[in-house]
């Protein structure tokens, strides 16, 4: 048996010959998000590049690192030189980079979106250092600190940069000094609800029985998320090796990870990685020379988003219906087949390795008071630079949004945090600190990490109902305050979108939101009116202009809304006449068109098509008309 | 799906009830859809009445019970999507075609579903045909894809 020690040393024997390659290496960002922007098209032609110019080269394939508003991304590793990353690639940009940079030498300042070394090299002559441009500046790394860099496939990667230390030094302490450290280091569960993970795992420690699970919760259900996604992908190391810290501090010697279906590079990942860890001993009997024995399961779920409520997951792990049941007694004393079981989000569990690696001292430098480290979050919708970002607790809303993400494309409304179970906070709340208590004190909720913008283009109502609309269909029927009351608000706010509301529709639906929230079972109904209270106290106005005016000021509302022809701007070029699906535009050739109302379904084919087409006029509007009553 | 697909796939596992959703997973993976024959097989090899494995597929937005068609259309309804118009996307789908979510075209051609979230928000709105991800979707490009015929 190789010992952890020359294993680790040669992990970053193999790094440190990759760095210094005397061929060039290039790297690509391969994760999903990479993939469905064009990456797979972009490698191709790479190699097809390479082999045409009989070039050598190593081709690395890395996760995301971050800012999905430039993949697909590239970085180009010229012996001597520091990665030079280009960004918003397609096969033909790809190929002139490489025939600039790799043959002449001629690294295309102007194209490349950072690099990764000291400055001072001449290539490096300006470029930004890719942690420095505005969106990455004020982020901290801690649980993505690998993704985008390391080859996820390569387990010495990952050793190489201090991979599994955290868990060898686990191992040289009791399970008890563990827990110590992790509730020393505060750190709080990352799926949301922010419950300290110590205090969780004591509970399970202390619960007599020798057959205790650990599971890591990859559910990720709700819209508009991907953290979970992107980390696998990126390091499943990472989330495996806390996964191990977390099932020793408990007493666990079976771990599974709970992951949706749908992820298959993640699902990928994780079953390499841990063909991998078997191979260097990680995995089975005395791991790493002490006691510990441990064995992982990889559990496909079938993508429901209550299996993200523990006591739904645990059925759903066990094969049955993902409902929940009623607590206590808690998972952490009765669980998976009726065992003490610990359910930890796949973030929390990624701490783990950097908090027992570096110490809880180390860890709380990062964060404020009662909220320490980092958080990772899906900074999406209407934003100039979304993406995966990692920012310490305590950072202002402002701070993420403006100097982080650019801002929202148009004037900004109001941003959504949490998810279907999270709220939605105007611009008055823009100045509050990311923490779990002051999001929830503003209405709203950490979450696991789904963070969406909206500009005055999106309709809080629609938004609203949206949300419920999600709730509703992913109740799982077993109690009726959610099975019915979520059903009920679905009606309201479509009766209000419509604006077909009657007056006292407003009253209605703060109580029955009120009641829902109560007398709900499970996390699911107990947050699904949140949407809707969190938009009735930070936007009456809309929702009064919905009501009182039949208004909707974003003219998102279907039936609030009429499609209109600029005169003055049409010039009856008749790609609106051929794509109307229901022939409501008539108009001869070079002839001011016009829309028959009453025929129109308001499917905005004629809209995007009036508005990109090259050769039409950009004339078709579309309004919403006050309509006072 | 022939037997042997389902003894094939049923090798790899022992037989515990906790291997029902990992074992449709996979029947879905390779038939497209579980049919009624495909329940039967599994209720042999589990011991478990065609009943409880309805009972538990049905409960999973998951697993579908039509045959798909040769291109399978998933349209995103994540938030993202949502905020940029994926709405519209879905149902242009619909009056192309003429089926509704779940639904596969008489000629077998093309099925139709909707997804909770592809996790690619920052591309939104997406359409999933197929294996391939079509990002930053229009309507006009939608159809100009459902018009091509491949």
């Amino acid at each position: 048996m190789i010992s952890f020690k020359a294993r680790q040393q040669r992990a970053r024997q193999e790094w440190e010959e990759l760095q210094n390659s005397e061929i060039p290496v290039i790297y690509f960002g391969m994760a999903t998000c990479g993939q469905s922007a064009g990456a797979t098209k972009v490698f191709e032609a790479v190699q097809e590049i390479l082999k045409e110019h009989k070039l050598k080269a190593r081709l690395v394939k890395v996760g995301c690192i971050g800012p999905c508003y430039m993949e697909p991304l590239m970085d180009i590793q010229v012996p001597g030189n520091p990665r030079i990353c280009y960004a918003n690639l397609n096969p033909e940009r790809a190929r002139n980079i490489i025939e600039n940079y790799l043959i002449k030498g001629n690294p295309l300042p102007e194209m490349a979106a950072g690099h990764f070394g000291q400055n001072g090299y001449p290539v490096t002559e300006g470029i930004p250092r890719f942690f420095e441009i505005p969106m990455l500046k004020p982020q901290v790394r801690l649980v993505l600190r690998n993704c985008g860099f390391i080859d996820p496939e390569n387990i010495d990667h990952y050793l190489a940069k201090d991979g599994y230390a955290g868990l060898n030094s686990a191992l040289c302490k009791t399970p008890e000094e563990v827990i110590e450290e992790v509730g020393e280091a505060g750190l709080r569960g990352r799926g949301g609800a922010g419950f300290p993970a110590a205090r969780k795992w004591t509970i399970c420690r202390s619960v007599p029985g020798d057959q205790k699970y650990m599971i890591c919760n990859v559910s990720e259900g709700d819209p508009g998320a991907f953290m979970n996604r992107a980390l696998i992908e990126g390091d499943p190391h990472c989330v495996l090796e806390g996964l191990m810290i977390a099932s020793y501090a408990i007493g666990a010697s079976h771990g599974y990870i709970y992951i949706n279906s749908d992820y298959h590079l993640a699902i990928a990942r994780l079953r390499r990685a841990a063909e991998q860890m078997r191979e260097y001993g990680l995995l089975g009997k005395n791991i790493l020379g002490s006691k510990f024995d441990f064995e992982l399961t990889i559990k496909e779920g079938a993508g429901a988003f209550v299996c993200g409520e523990e006591t739904a997951l645990i059925g759903s792990v066990e094969g049955r219906r993902g409902m929940p049941r009623s607590r206590p007694p808690f998972p952490a004393v009765e669980g998976l087949f009726g065992k003490p079981t610990i359910i930890n989000n796949v973030e929390t569990l990624g701490t783990l390795p950097n908090i027992l690696r570096n110490g809880a001292q180390w860890y709380k430098q990062y964060g404020v008071k009662g909220n320490y480290g980092t958080k990772t979050f899906s900074l999406v919708g209407s934003i100039r630079r979304g993406g995966l970002i990692e920012v310490p607790l305590g950072t202002r809303l402002r701070e993420i949004i403006y100097d982080i993400g650019g801002g929202s494309w148009k004037a900004f409304k109001g941003v959504q945090t949490g998810g279907p179970s999270g709220g939605f906070l105007s611009d008055e709340y823009l100045d509050i600190p990311v923490e779990y208590e002051s999001m929830q004190s503003a209405g709203s909720i950490m979450g696991s990490g789904g963070m969406i913008v909206m500009d005055e283009d999106s309709c809080v109502v629609d938004l609203a109902l949206y949300f419920l609309n999600f709730t509703q269909k992913e109740s799982c029927g077993k109690c009726s305050p959610c099975r019915v009351g979520t059903w009920h608000m679905v009606t309201i706010l479509d009766r209000i979108a419509r604006g077909q509301s009657e007056a006292d529709d407003l009253a209605k639906l703060q109580t029955l939101a009120e009641t829902v929230a109560r007398a709900s079972l499970c996390g699911l109904g107990q947050a699904a009116p949140n949407p809707v209270l969190t938009t009735l106290r930070h936007f009456r106005n809309e929702y009064l202009a919905h009501v009182q005016d039949k208004f909707c000021g974003a003219a998102v509302c279907r039936e609030l809304v009429e499609y209109v022809i600029d005169a003055d701007k049409c010039n009856g070029c008749q790609k609106c006449v051929d794509i109307c699906p229901t022939q409501a535009i008539t108009g001869a050739r070079s002839e001011l068109h016009s829309i028959d109302q009453l025929r129109c379904i308001k499917c905005k084919a004629c809209y995007e098509i009036c508005r990109y087409d090259p050769l039409a006029g950009n004339a078709i509007e579309i309004k919403s008309n006050r309509r006072v009553s | 799906m022939k037997e042997k697909d389902y003894h094939d796939i049923f090798s790899k596992f022992k037989g515990l009830q906790t291997d029902l959703i990992p074992i449709l997973v996979r029947i879905q993976d390779k038939a497209g859809y579980l049919s009624e024959e495909a329940i039967r097989y599994v209720s042999e090899f589990l011991k478990m009445s065609q009943n409880q494995i309805y009972g538990v597929a049905s409960f999973y937005p998951k697993f579908r019970f039509t045959e798909p068609g040769k291109k399978s259309i998933k349209v995103c309804m994540g938030t993202a999507c949502h905020v940029r118009g994926g709405l519209f996307l879905s149902e242009a789908v619909g009056w192309k075609l003429g089926i509704g979510i779940g639904q596969t075209t008489e000629d077998k051609r093309f099925d139709f579903q909707r997804a909770g979230c592809l996790g690619c928000c920052t591309l939104a709105p997406v359409v999933k045909i197929n294996e391939h991800v079509h990002s930053r979707m229009s309507v006009t490009r939608l159809k100009e894809i459902l018009e091509k015929d491949d």
